[in-house]
């Protein structure tokens, strides 16, 4: 049987059933942990069948997979998916992080378990969904359901009495742009009649979108802001930290990065190329201040959660910096680094929710001299702390290294002095990383660990961490693997601008035209 | 041999870190001993083999070995692909001799050391990344090895991981290097920019075709040095490499002596076609170095722990090396770079013997009179102090002195100046070593009060930890001092005769040798005739050569006549002098107040702009503020989100299918209502 056409449906219909299922049975014993966990390996391994028959020649990015039907006649909405190199290793990666996330949440959750599988499984059918919709009012709906079951884990299941004020900052911050962004969607469909994706990017390829430039600006901001907000990019970072610390540990894992700079990549490229490329240069400085400004921030705080907040925003900086660098290097890494910066950051707040575990606190002052204690849990701590960092031959290597060499080909105004600025993340990343490490694990015992005797990692812990170890291994050294299927979606991104217009930039469309990443465009724009 | 087992001599120690790092913790020592040896030895045995077949008379210039791509987009890739060729084989056989000896040597002296299994996985998990540093054929690959050697680093200064000064050390390194590793790092995103690509083999031809002079090309080779100083610990990024002491002592002799602080002498070395291009980025090299040397000797005159003399006399021969590379004289370099392997190795692995024998003890203000106790530490320690003082015929003196006489033809404008600088620090490098060298082992025996508090159970608070527990049965049975095992005096003979005969390999003309690691050197350096040194070299006058010979070894003679003067025959002359200049020493004392310093004016201010600025003022009250303000701004909208946030489904799938429905009633009549036509 061939599955091709219909495994995207499958993915997506798999936690829907797993969640009426588990609606249905009984809130007893580990019922609801074991239902969920059978669940959401087998949406997992359904996902895996995407790169088994991956086709990784075709040098055009074309969709495969699909599911095309229409759904409603008027106005023209289709159940179309589909998935191309962009979106498959995301697809993958939200199956993989689901598992990890119950196994998580297997002694931490206690009350209401039913409650928190049910929306727990809603998002990973609203993640999967954003993912794969190629039907902009098919996504929209997904995007706006990502919305709902997050609020609710984050108000149920929050950590302390402020959940519900981060709940409602979260939802406020992320609502009121997804309203504009409807706005902006609904006049796509007036000015064009239809929803679907590959024909929007199309005409917009053509310039036949619409002639009214103030117009899409007004809708290239629309989708850009609500996407922005979503990752966050600096400075609409506000919801983050609060959401971090409270949200439960399965929840952080999936809140930030992926779908936001998913959609930037796919809808504010694909429909808005000319705008997203004119505002580039104020996105890569704000990619390169993010950079510093998390990593900075990240160094002075006490509570690991905010830490690890202040972390991940560098770590999505980095990834708004490669994609408006518009170059193939850039933006191939920037793709990779969605995949590679969720693995490393899953990882940490898993550690994180570990410890909390054993010793009910996240205040980095509480702790001290684990090291001797818990020498698995320091031992993936440090693997964790590395991948972070960059070390070569870890994931997240192959990415900053591509966005920043990217950058600095990088045709828009300051893009030498941004690079350089993003480049000192090298060193404060090393230095926050290494010293919340240092806090937690060396020097003295701490007085927490020292009232509280704590087993090293258990079976199920290292269950969840193996996976992620071995996902840095392999996408640090067998990178080429995941690649090929990013490649021609970076070359196709790179290449996609319209018409060139000399007067506005001359410079950077002959470079965004003529080059493959080697032609130089630097200062003396000739050497090859 | 063939190219393709060229992979085994990195991965083999590969597999004894993962194998000891694994199931190291269950294993029985011996049986982790033999793992990390086994797997260190092998690559060694490799090695020769790898020599024998490289000086055959048909062998390549350089063997290669490409595998598969690591990482590949259009326009850009970077395989996995080793590259031998002559620079390569000298620093593999240092890596793998050295490095052999000095696990052979830690055996003993680790012997009784918690985390015995960690300590050889993580030396094992080095001897990879410095092996796959300098295979590499690429930057992006010598850059694996370099951030590799730079990890190994990190967890081996902070072995006693439970001492807070080891976890800050640990962590200075690692940090330091990584603000070396943002030079390396930009430097290799412009050659990608201009030459797309890293390889050796394509990036080197296109310099030495491109017209250009200086321009990026300087660019490219300044952040180089940065990386380069971050590395090899030069001004003013070596802070790191004196503090990196708080490892365990074969850790300072194998990674931060004789290898691994090497890597940015390497790394200059190998890109000497691009340094060839830019006189202004090798001036700059030159003073670094120079500078480096003299500043560092300068510090190292009057440190009082033993290995801290060691760690400012590895930064200044660093600067040495550094020097080499900035007159173009590579060869001179790489020569230094072989020699001070051996001699520092040496003298490191003999402090490490005489701090074993002391029960942890490393303050030279409590030895003394050590010559009878350890005689075959005195006797190899010996051969060690006299060749880094640069007296014939050591090894020290011919690589030091080749290093002088190319300064001193240099055509570098500087090129007088830098050679006073050098014979200078080659002045006061005889003196404080020799210095080290009588108090250690001349003079009265200043340890007993030390083992009189220790048998109290009153451990120094500089106790080497760890070494406490297994001693303490000694210091009951021998009265303390004793020789150590002959696990650890073996490499001890073995490097004092290398330190003896290993600058016999680069005797020059004008003394009647060949110099025979310059030619050996030729294939690689040979294009390097811009600055002409090798030319200079055969054309200047023998004279000018054996008379800078006589003046350096006379240096070294007065230095260590000065110090026999002051710890020998007058011991009170250099407190008195010392009270003479009371802020000028404590200045010295205190190394320039340079970590002062740089906590003062960056980490401080860095930390409080962060914490102060960025954290409450921006983040607390703009960022939160601007979401505070957007919350009120919509206070309406968020007493409505209040009322309908019941925490229930059912409710919230209501509210989304109504706004399902009010998106389809606005689609349907959407074209009048929304005006956008």
């Amino acid at each position: 049987m061939n599955l091709d056409h219909a495994i995207l449906p499958l993915i997506l219909f798999t936690p829907l059933v797993g969640a009426l299922v588990l609606a249905v049975l009984p809130d007893r014993g580990r019922t609801q942990q074991w239902g969920a966990l059978a669940v959401t390996l087998l949406t997992f391994l359904f996902t895996l069948h995407l790169p088994a028959r991956f086709d990784f020649s075709t040098t055009h990015p074309a969709f495969q997979f699909e599911t095309n039907i229409a759904w409603i006649a008027s106005p023209a909405i289709r159940f179309h998916l589909g998935a191309d190199g962009l979106s498959m290793g995301l697809v993958v990666l939200s199956g993989l992080l689901a598992p990890l996330g119950v196994l998580a949440s297997w002694n931490t959750i206690v009350d209401r378990r039913k409650t928190f599988y049910v929306l727990f499984l809603l998002q990973q059918i609203a993640m999967l969904g954003v993912f794969t919709a190629l039907d902009l009012f098919l996504y929209y709906g997904f995007w706006e359901l990502s919305l709902v079951p997050m609020t609710l884990l984050i108000a149920t299941f929050g950590r302390t009495h402020n959940r519900r004020r981060a709940a409602i900052k979260y939802f406020l911050y992320t609502f009121i742009p997804s309203a504009i962004l409807l706005v902006g969607v609904l006049w796509l469909y007036v000015r064009t009649g239809t929803f679907d994706m590959p024909i929007l990017a199309r005409l917009a390829e053509q310039h036949s979108i619409s002639n009214n430039s103030s117009a899409l600006w007004l809708a290239s901001l629309a989708f850009l802001l609500a996407f922005a907000v979503k990752v966050p990019i600096f400075p609409l970072h506000g919801w983050l930290a609060d959401a971090i610390t409270e949200a439960p540990t399965a929840a952080v894992m999936v809140l930030t990065g992926k779908l936001g700079l998913y959609s930037i990549l796919r809808f504010s490229f694909g429909i808005f190329p000319e705008q997203s490329r004119h505002i580039a240069p104020l996105m890569i400085a704000l990619g390169a201040i993010g950079i510093v400004y998390g990593a900075l921030l990240a160094l002075v705080q006490n509570d690991l959660k905010r830490f690890a907040a202040f972390a991940t925003l560098g770590a999505l900086s980095f990834i708004t910096l490669g994609a408006f660098s518009f170059t193939i290097s850039g933006l191939d890494g920037a793709i990779f680094h969605i995949v590679s910066e969720s693995l490393s950051g899953a990882a940490l707040f898993l550690l994180l929710g570990f410890l909390y575990e054993r010793y009910g606190s996240y205040d980095m002052r509480d702790f001290g001299g684990l090291a001797a204690r818990l020498p698995w849990m320091v031992t993936f701590f440090v693997l964790m702390g590395l991948s972070v960092v960059g070390l070569p031959m870890l994931n997240n290597f192959v990415g900053e290294f591509l966005i920043l060499s990217g950058a600095m080909k990088s045709v828009f105004a300051h893009h030498l002095f941004w690079t350089v600025v993003a480049t000192t993340g090298v060193i404060l990343s090393a230095g926050y990383m290494l010293s919340m490490i240092q806090r937690v694990f060396y020097g003295d015992l701490g007085f927490r660990p020292a009232e509280v005797d704590a087993p090293d990692l258990v079976v199920r812990e290292h269950l969840a961490l193996w996976p992620l170890a071995a996902t840095f291994l392999l996408l640090g050294l067998a990178s080429p693997g995941l690649m090929r299927s990013i490649d021609p979606v970076g070359v196709h991104l790179a290449r996609s601008l319209p018409q060139p217009q000399p007067a506005v930039s001359g410079a950077e469309s002959t470079a965004a035209l003529t080059s493959p990443a080697t032609v130089p465009s630097t200062t003396d724009g000739g050497q090859r | 041999m063939p190219a393709s087992t060229l992979w085994w001599i990195p991965l083999l120690p590969f597999t004894g870190f993962l194998l000891n790092g694994t199931v190291g913790r269950r294993l029985p020592r011996n049986a982790v001993t033999g793992i990390a040896l086994l797997f260190t030895a092998i690559p060694a045995v490799l090695v020769a083999w790898l020599w024998s077949t490289m000086l055959s008379a048909d062998a390549p210039l350089v063997l290669t070995a490409v595998s598969r791509p690591w990482i590949g987009i259009t326009g850009f890739q970077v395989n996995f692909a080793f590259a031998v060729d002559h620079l390569t084989l000298i620093l593999l056989g240092v890596i793998t001799g050295v490095g052999f000896l000095i696990h052979l040597y830690s055996a003993g002296y680790m012997a009784h050391e918690d985390g015995y299994w960690r300590f050889f996985a993580y030396l094992n998990l080095f001897m990879f990344s410095m092996l796959v540093l300098v295979l590499s054929s690429s930057f992006l690959l010598l850059f694996v090895g370099w951030e590799g050697v730079g990890l190994a680093s990190y967890l081996l200064i902070g072995f006693y991981f439970k001492k807070d000064a080891a976890a800050n050390s640990g962590k200075k390194a690692f940090v330091v290097n990584r603000i070396g590793d943002f030079g390396f790092l930009l430097a290799m995103f412009l050659l990608i920019a201009h030459f797309g690509s890293l390889d050796f083999a394509t990036v080197f031809p296109a310099i030495a075709r491109s017209s250009q002079h200086g321009g990026f090309l300087t660019a490219i080779a300044l952040l180089l040095v940065v990386g380069a100083a971050g590395k090899s610990a030069q001004i003013p990024l070596y802070v790191w490499l004196p503090d990196a002491m708080e490892g365990p002592t074969p850790v300072s002799a194998l990674i931060h002596a004789a290898t691994m602080v090497t890597a940015g002498i390497y790394m200059v070395a190998r890109a000497h076609v691009l340094f060839d291009r830019s006189p202004f980025a090798l001036a700059v090299v030159a003073i670094i170095g120079a500078a480096t040397a003299l500043f560092a000797a300068s510090i190292g005159l009057v440190q009082h722990d033993i290995k801290r003399v060691l760690a400012y006399s590895t930064v200044s021969q660093l600067g040495y090396m550094f020097l080499a590379c900035g007159v173009a004289a590579y060869s001179a370099a790489v020569f230094h770079l072989l020699t001070h392997a051996f001699f520092k190795a040496l003298l490191f692995l003999a402090a490490g013997s005489v701090i074993h024998a002391l029960s942890g003890e490393q303050d030279m203000r409590l030895m003394g009179g050590l010559r009878t106790r350890i005689p075959i530490t005195f006797w190899t320690m010996t051969a060690g102090v006299v060749a880094i003082a640069g007296i014939p015929p050591f090894a020290g003196f011919f690589s030091k002195d080749e290093i002088l006489y190319q300064t001193f033809s240099s055509p570098n404008p500087l090129g007088k100046l830098l050679w006073l600088v050098g014979l200078v620090t080659a002045g006061m490098t005889s003196f404080y070593m020799f210095r080290l060298w009588f108090k250690t082992f001349f003079g009265p025996e200043r340890f007993e009060a030390r083992f009189d508090e220790h048998t109290l159970g009153q451990p120094h608070a500089d106790a080497h930890p760890g070494a406490d527990e297994h001693d303490e049965a000694q210091v009951a049975s021998h009265h303390g001092v004793h020789e150590s095992p002959w696990g650890m005096l073996g490499p001890l003979v073995l490097l004092g005769l290398l330190s003896v005969i290993g600058g016999w390999v680069g005797i020059p003309a004008a003394l009647g040798g060949h110099n025979e690691i310059e030619h050996f050197l030729d294939p690689v350096f040979a294009s390097t005739a811009v600055a002409g040194s090798a030319l200079n070299a055969d054309n200047a006058s023998h004279a000018t050569e054996l008379g800078l010979a006589a003046i350096s070894t006379l240096v070294a003679l007065a230095g260590f006549g000065t110090a026999y003067l002051f710890y020998y025959r007058k011991p009170g002359t250099a407190a008195a002098l010392a009270r003479r200049a009371p802020a000028f020493y404590r200045v010295i004392e205190n190394k320039f107040y340079i970590d002062e310093l740089y906590s003062f004016a960056i980490v401080t201010p860095l930390l409080a702009f962060s914490r102060l600025f960025l954290g409450l003022f921006f983040d607390k009250g703009l960022v939160g503020g601007f979401g505070a303000g957007a919350g009120a701004g919509t206070r309406g909208l968020s007493d409505l989100t209040r009322r309908i946030q019941s925490g229930n489904i059912r409710s919230y799938a209501g509210w989304l299918a109504l706004g399902a429905a009010a998106v389809i009633a606005v689609m349907l009549f959407g074209r009048s209502l929304l005006l956008l036509h």
